[in-house]
């Protein structure tokens, strides 16, 4: 036990030591979680808009008025011509144009063929399709209030009610992902390249001669790396509540439950990584490239999973940040208990048993 | 023109002063043993004196050039060897030594031929394939110091050259180096192994920093009355504070 | 010069006899192109549905009918009351719930008027808003058709509006793969050509190969560029991979011209891997140039507008997105394949990323010490 102890704190002065990563690994998580926070974003407010109007007429100015005032479009300006319409899309000064046809309220009036147009750059389909939406409802809107559209009389009133997070910010989304990529990052990646390192510098070889069983040594070396993880996993949820304010809901407790959980699989993924490579260089890319990013395209930590073809949707139950994700999205943002991760819970709890078991088997007491 | 003059070099980091104000001068094909504890600073010096480390102050001249104004004239001049012998492990044997005489702007059609007659030299001819990571401690020594005089420079530095080798291939090794000698390459090598002092021409003992004696073996012996160098050494050890 | 034809024979000799890199230059842009484009998209589709039908008249049957019939709901769950619907979302069965109250045709028929319930799980808000929206638009759609049912055509009391017309310019289809296959293709080479040359160098560094070369008579921009060389060509090699893969497999043809692409590809890659190198100097431990590398990437790839707009962003953050090479290259690469832009269009994003060459570059050869 005494072995243990001292190897546990050598490692940790490697660490501590090695001021420039001890910062790293503290700061960049809040970093992360702020910029990933506030950055990535699916609202849309203030898009730039241009006019085209052959008409100009109060109704085309009502509706351009409209369009204005609400909080997600600001005019940009009109255009003279129909040339300059390739123009201002091919720079990007705007996300939308609209187009009136000639005598636009007249035949509004009389004709029934008035018509708006709303040409947005379909570049980007989601922010595409948002803004019509929102152009739509507004012109609609308009046209209710001035007249020209009175109200069906009969009527169905939908009530909605948008649960959990009634402002739809896209925080409440990502703040969970972001938890576990940032625990990802630091217990698998961190762990594998350091243990990877011990073999490439060959002072493993001083370990492995100890006494002390395979278990214990693996453990002294995965010691730190937990304890920063505590330590991140507290930093990160005080900026999510009191920065992002995204909130706790659920029960604090069992959240932390559920990430040591998961902090045991991400540790136990490092290990399993470092036991089949034998540089650090490989140690990093192949955690890069084959678990981090994986993790963040495919574990429903941005994009969501239901989307994806079915194959990939297999693809994603074996991402432990997947299950880590979902739980956490259910405590925290819709405060359920227990029953409702239980299925979570034991995958996460299986997947540990299994990565812990085949990396100790893995892990090579004696040297090639 | 002396192949290595220093004035008064001294580094210091911080409050620590590594090398305090060393004098010496090593002639032209001489074996210049730069002996010291670990920690005394011999390797500190040397770096100095290739133009790796700017001193604090004090004057340096190498194959008579400034170390402070020109030490990349300094680096075209000299061959070094470090104390892990540096080569690239995933390159073979021939390719080190062509990367380095390329380097040192030996002409490219010399290169394969010179390849050839120091693998000759060294009985090296079958490894001239071999990855330098198979290559057994001793052979990655020999081809390390043969890397670092490929281009015949007039200075070779070597810092702890022989670590971790038996005493039968540290023998070899200095075969090499006295090969080198009558060439003319002036060798200018650090270490802590005193036996090999005594395969030096002259010899200067770094203690804390400050070179303590600077002789012959010969004359040194006499003067501390010793039988070998491993007993002059103990004598200045016992002074010492920094080991 | 003659000393770096010598360091790029030694350069490409060790990249080629790494087991791992040359595959995984080609490997990681070929899978990450192939599967990535699936995955990536904010599609709102096949939602999630619990209805909750206290009336059970013609008219709620009708209505649900029509939500069906719709192709953006599936009904998978059909519940009592609210709160056992709410269980369904809780366990994420169902997304939005609608809730259809009793006498709603008794109220429809008599009063004219009636309501019903939907409740969204918002967690997703994308999700949420858009699901809510669709189901609201079925309604609208669903009174319509009552009221002509009922009292005839609405047209009487309704004087004819506008008509509204959405066009989507560049992307009709509104499909995902032209919006991700460039970033994508961005991503992969700015973790190629950023990660390598900086995790080469580090690695050298700790081998104390460094060390031997700074003892020779190379200069430092002549070492620097050997090392990039090899990377910059790698950068290629992802660069026309992916431009292959987008055209073969996801059918995008550059409308520009594809030599813009790849003149701003050869700036960018300058910018980035001088980036690496900067990171590299500073780092002693591969550990270290790790772990800032990484770091820098990913905030670059998220907040450079790859997946998510900057004009979404708060202005902060906006401000940050503007110090990315990437912003830049990803506007290109997308202006370039979808709009045509052309050389002159793309003058300021030129610009830019000529400034983040020259500035690494710079930074990264004053900060490379031979000595200290």
């Amino acid at each position: 036990m005494r072995q243990f102890l001292i190897f546990t704190q050598k490692e940790f002065y490697h660490i501590l030591r090695d001021r420039w990563t001890t910062v790293l690994l503290l700061i960049l998580p809040i970093a992360m979680i702020l910029l990933f926070g506030f950055g990535i974003t699916t609202e849309i407010k203030n898009t730039r808009f241009a006019v085209y109007d052959m008409s100009h007429d109060m109704a085309t100015r009502g509706i351009v008025n409209k369009l204005e005032t609400s909080e997600y479009f600001t005019l940009e300006g009109y255009l003279d011509h129909p040339g300059q319409i390739e123009g201002i899309f091919k720079r990007k000064k705007i996300g939308m144009l609209v187009v009136f046809g000639e005598r636009f309220y007249e035949n509004q009036l009389h004709s029934g063929d008035a018509q708006v147009q709303l040409i947005t750059d379909g570049t980007d389909p989601n922010t595409a399709s948002t803004l019509t939406n929102y152009a739509t409802n507004l012109i609609r809107e308009y046209q209710q209030e001035s007249g020209t559209l009175s109200p069906l009389p009969i009527q169905i009133l939908p009530q909605v009610k948008l649960l959990y997070n009634p402002t739809m910010k896209s925080a409440y989304n990502i703040v969970p992902g972001v938890i576990g990529m940032v625990l990802m990052l630091v217990c698998a990646m961190m762990t594998s390249v350091s243990l990877a390192r011990e073999k490439e510098m060959g002072t493993m070889e001083v370990i492995l001669v100890s006494p002390m069983p395979p278990l214990l040594i693996v453990l002294s070396k995965v010691v730190p790396y937990f304890t920063i993880s505590m330590i991140n996993l507290f930093n990160v949820l005080l900026l999510a509540v009191f920065v992002l304010e995204v909130p706790i809901v659920g029960n604090l407790f069992l959240l932390i439950f559920v990430s040591l959980l998961f902090i045991f699989v991400a540790l136990a993924l490092g290990i399993l990584i470092s036991t089949l490579v034998q540089t650090q260089l490989v140690a990093l890319l192949a955690s890069v490239m084959g678990l981090l990013l994986p993790v963040v395209m495919l574990s429903g930590l941005m994009f969501p999973i239901e989307n994806m073809p079915v194959v990939l949707q297999y693809v994603a139950q074996i991402i432990p940040a997947k299950w880590y994700i979902e739980a956490m999205r259910n405590v925290m943002i819709k405060g359920l208990g227990i029953s409702a991760i239980i299925k979570e819970v034991l995958v996460l709890a299986l997947m540990a048993v299994v990565l812990i078991t085949i990396s100790l088997k893995k892990f090579k007491i004696r040297l090639e | 023109m002396k192949a290595i003059a220093a004035h008064n070099l001294t580094k210091r980091f911080g409050s620590f002063t590594a090398v305090d104000s060393i004098s010496f001068e090593v002639d032209k094909g001489e074996i210049f043993g730069f002996l010291g504890a670990n920690g005394a600073g011999k390797t500190t010096a040397m770096r100095m004196l290739c133009g790796l480390l700017i001193p604090t102050s004090g004057a340096g001249q190498v194959a008579g050039h400034d170390i402070y104004k020109n030490p990349e004239q300094v680096k075209a001049n000299i061959g070094y060897m470090s104390q892990k012998f540096a080569l690239y492990e995933d390159l073979k044997v021939w390719e080190n030594l062509r990367l380095y005489g390329g380097i040192y702007g030996v002409p490219a059609e010399e290169i394969d031929g010179k390849i050839d007659i120091l693998l000759k030299r060294l009985g090296f001819e079958e490894e001239k394939n071999t990855m330098v990571r198979s290559l057994p401690l001793g052979w990655k020594q020999k081809l390390a110091f043969s890397a670092a005089i490929f281009h015949e420079p007039q200075i070779v530095f070597l810092d702890e050259p022989t670590g971790g080798v038996d005493p039968v291939a540290r023998r070899q090794f200095w075969e090499l180096i006295y090969d080198a000698s009558d060439r003319g390459i002036t060798v200018f090598v650090t270490t802590h192994y005193m036996d090999e002092a005594e395969y030096c021409d002259r010899v200067s003992i770094m203690v804390d920093g400050r070179i303590e004696v600077l002789d012959s073996p010969a004359q040194m012996k006499k003067t501390f009355q010793a039988d070998t160098m491993d007993e002059v050494f103990q004598q200045l050890a016992r002074k010492a504070e920094r080991t | 010069m003659k000393m770096l034809r010598f360091l790029l024979e030694k350069e490409f000799k060790q990249f080629f006899r790494n087991s791992f890199l040359p595959r995984m230059v080609i490997m990681f842009p070929l899978t990450a192109l192939l599967i990535y484009p699936l995955v990536a998209n904010f599609e709102v589709k096949n939602i999630n549905l619990s209805v909750v039908d206290h009336d059970k008249s013609t008219f709620s049957r009708e209505l649900l009918q029509k939500v069906q019939s719709s192709g953006y709901f599936r009904v998978t769950d059909v519940s009592p009351d609210y709160a056992s619907a709410l269980k369904s979302v809780e366990l994420d069965e169902s997304d939005v719930i609608l809730e259809i109250p009793s006498h709603f045709e008794k109220n429809l028929v008599r009063e004219m008027k009636a309501d019903l319930m939907i409740s969204a799980n918002a967690v997703n808000g994308n999700k949420g808003g858009l699901g809510t929206a669709y189901l609201v638009a079925i309604v609208n759609e669903y009174n319509s058709a009552i009221t002509t049912k009922l009292l005839g055509d609405p047209g009487r009391f309704r004087a004819p509006a506008a008509e509204i017309l959405p066009l989507f310019r560049y992307n009709p289809g509104l499909l995902y793969s032209v919006f991700m296959v460039p970033a994508i293709m961005v991503m992969v080479l700015a973790m190629i050509s950023g990660f390598l040359p900086a995790l080469n160098i580090v690695g050298e560094k700790e081998k104390g190969t460094i060390e031997q070369m700074n003892v020779t008579p190379v200069r430092k921009r002549t070492f620097i560029i050997s090392k990039l060389i090899p990377y910059w060509l790698a950068g290629y090699v992802v660069l026309t991979i992916g431009i292959l893969v987008a055209l073969l497999v996801w059918r995008l043809f550059p409308v520009g011209f594809v030599g813009t692409i790849y003149l701003f590809a050869t700036i960018f890659l300058l910018g980035f891997s001088g980036f690496g190198l900067v990171v590299s100097n500073y780092a002693v431990t591969v550990q270290q140039a790790m772990f800032m590398m990484f770091f820098f990437v990913l905030t670059f790839i998220f907040m450079s507008g790859l997946y998510t707009p900057v004009e979404n962003m708060p202005g902060w953050a906006q401000m940050i997105s503007n110090f990315s090479p990437m912003k830049y290259i990803i506007e290109v690469l997308r202006r370039v394949y979808l709009k045509g832009s052309g050389f002159n269009d793309l003058l300021p994003q030129f610009w830019a990323l000529c400034g983040f060459a020259l500035f690494f570059n710079g930074w990264a050869v004053l900060s490379y010490r031979k000595n200290s």
